[in-house]
């Protein structure tokens, strides 16, 4: 048998088949290249983006060329910050000159103020806390579910078969449209957020597990083939690497649902929680509680979708690194 | 290392295309089992429970709810809002998109502001959707029409600046202007990434819809049906409405789907 290691490369969407180069080392090894990746978003992969060098770079607007290097990148940078604060400053104006009733829309300086009650009192921590623990909760049992049902729906032919027109029709049926069902069921308890939220990290983890495990390059695969792979090798070494960034995007979108889902489900039925914290708000017309609320919220989102970008960035870079490694 | 015969059956995965033509039942056993065992339960009373409705009650409910037209005037009004908040949202994401998408210098302005609001959960606007505009359609409709904006926005834009460089770059040679690039090269070549952005926005809002009515409760809607059943412990009324409003996003996603690949083959995209 052959000592040698395969290290496929495959270039952008464009070049349809991978280049093999085949050098020695010791045992059949495939690896696929970051350059593999999916793109779930952009349809047209591969294209470079047009404005991306202009808007991004530290290349700097034409008026200011004349201008040094750093005061052009300090400019670029404050760039993106006018917008928003052109409308803070008209927001303050307009509370300020009396334009809008302060309970439409509080001042700014309001909803600071409550932030920090909020805060100083230690209302902010128990709400985050009891938010974080539902959606932790579901996140973990929602992706665990969907992992193993992507994974025996990604493996097998025939459970695929049995089981996902099913699942097609029962995601068709919104969180917010099970919500009666299973606060009948369950009651308006702990349960029934973990299950709904768990719902919801399921789905987009089932799909994209399904998806990865397909995805295996079919060049890699016969590649496989040809050096007589037993299945666990073949799910071991080629589908389960290759299926690894789509898994995580899959982990990535479900957290993202699973928290927009926790909103929903506070909003809806719930004692405390930051979604309870804006609907307690807005009973009580007290809007700068709601905005507050509402600031939190998405910080926390902004925090963890980060995060996660940042793991998945990493994941990517070691892959990434690990391929001309693999020579 | 001893070399193992390959087995074809093992290598399920390896045939990524096989023929599926008199293997659609499959999928049907499932279900099928499902409501049997429903159907028996409630039939044999191994639930003592009100809320074990059987199949047949639903039916019955569904029935009637077609036949005093309470289900049409429910649905109408739904869908009614959805297309006036999906048109709406549409259009402005379309224009926020393109402004986005081919001009850098609104981009810079703009584009991270944007990313910022839509990271915040659309549900957490309801509240104070309802403060500034009421319970009544009005606020449905600015609920609605901002779940659609955000799909077709982050498409659009993102359609447009992926358009593949060489085309931009016969573009240059042929010395077109800044015009016709962008009405001749770059949206043809964002058409496919727009559509996403569009059938998105149309299942957003058909969510947003459900959302909006359990949310701001008031008037008549799909949603509205539920809560109902919800709160008379009426289990079939539930589970009719959540059939209900499976099927119409299952027959919008169709639809979608449907356009979607015809416009893909006038556009000659793969």
């Amino acid at each position: 048998m052959s000592r040698s290691a395969l290290s496929l490369q495959p270039g952008h969407a464009a070049a349809d088949r991978p280049r093999i180069t085949l050098s020695a080392a010791d045992r059949p090894r495939i690896t696929l290249s970051a350059a593999d990746r999916p793109r779930l978003t952009s349809p047209a992969a591969g294209g470079s983006r047009i404005a991306d060098s202009e808007a991004t770079g530290p290349a700097a607007p034409r008026p200011w060329r004349a201008a040094p290097a750093w005061l052009r990148r300090g400019a670029a940078r404050l760039e993106p910050l006018l917008l928003p604060l052109a409308l803070l400053g008209l927001w303050a104006l307009g509370a300020a000159r009396g334009w809008i009733p302060a309970q439409v829309l509080p001042p700014p300086v309001f909803v600071v103020d409550t932030l920090r009650d909020l805060a100083a009192s230690g209302d902010l921590w128990l709400h985050v806390q009891a938010s974080l623990q539902r959606v932790l909760v579901g996140f973990a049992a929602g992706s665990l579910i969907g992992l193993l049902l992507g994974t025996a729906m990604g493996l097998s032919r025939s459970v695929e078969a049995y089981v996902l027109p099913s699942f097609n029709a029962l995601v068709q049926i919104p969180v917010l449209a099970w919500l009666p069902f299973v606060l009948l069921l369950v009651g308006i308890g702990e349960p029934l957020k973990y299950i709904l939220i768990a719902k919801a990290a399921m789905v987009p983890v089932a799909l994209n597990t399904l998806q990865g495990f397909r995805q295996a390059p079919a060049g890699l695969r016969e590649v496989g083939q040809v050096y007589g792979y037993s299945r666990r090798q073949q799910v071991l070494e080629i589908v389960l690497p290759s299926a690894v960034p789509t898994l995580f995007t899959g982990l990535r979108l479900g957290f993202t649902k699973a928290w927009l889902s926790l909103v929903v489900v506070e909003l809806v039925a719930s004692s405390e929680g930051l979604g309870y914290l804006i609907v307690y708000g807005r009973q009580l017309f007290q809007l700068d509680l709601v905005m507050a609320a509402v600031l939190v919220v998405g910080a926390i989102g902004y925090l963890i979708d980060r995060l996660l970008d940042l793991a998945e960035r990493r994941l990517a870079g070691r892959r990434a690194a690990a391929a001309p490694g693999a020579r | 290392m001893a070399s193992i015969p390959l087995d074809a059956a093992e290598l399920a995965i390896s045939a990524p295309l096989r023929p599926r033509g008199g293997r659609r039942w499959r999928g049907l056993v499932l279900p099928l089992a499902a409501v049997a065992l429903w159907w028996l339960a409630s039939r044999l009373g191994w639930v003592n429970s009100a809320l074990l409705v059987s199949p047949i009650q639903v039916l019955d409910t569904g029935r009637e709810l077609v036949g005093n037209g309470r289900l049409w005037l429910a649905l109408r009004a739904s869908l009614a809002r959805e297309l006036t908040g999906f048109g709406i949202g549409t259009a402005a994401g379309l224009v926020l998109g393109a402004l986005l998408g081919l001009w850098p210098r609104f981009n810079r302005l703009a584009g991270p502001s944007f990313n910022t609001f839509k990271q915040i959960s659309l549900f957490a606007w309801i509240p104070l959707i309802s403060v500034w505009f009421g319970l009544g359609d009005v606020a449905k409709v600015v609920f609605l029409s901002l779940a659609a904006l955000v799909p077709v926005v982050v498409n659009t834009c993102d359609g447009i600046r992926s358009t593949p460089p060489a085309l931009l770059e016969v573009a240059r040679v042929y010395g077109y202007t800044r015009w016709q690039t962008a009405t001749e090269v770059v949206l043809p070549a964002a058409i496919p990434a727009i559509f996403t952005g569009v059938y998105l926005a149309l299942i957003y809002s058909w969510l947003a819809t459900i959302g909006a009515e359990y949310l701001l409760v008031s008037g008549r809607g799909v949603g509205n049906l539920l809560i109902e059943g919800s709160e008379h412990f009426q289990m079939d009324l539930v589970l009719f409405g959540m059939a209900v409003i499976g099927t119409v996003g299952w027959l919008m996603n169709a639809c979608a789907r449907l356009l979607e690949r015809r416009l893909a083959r006038r556009f000659g995209r793969p």
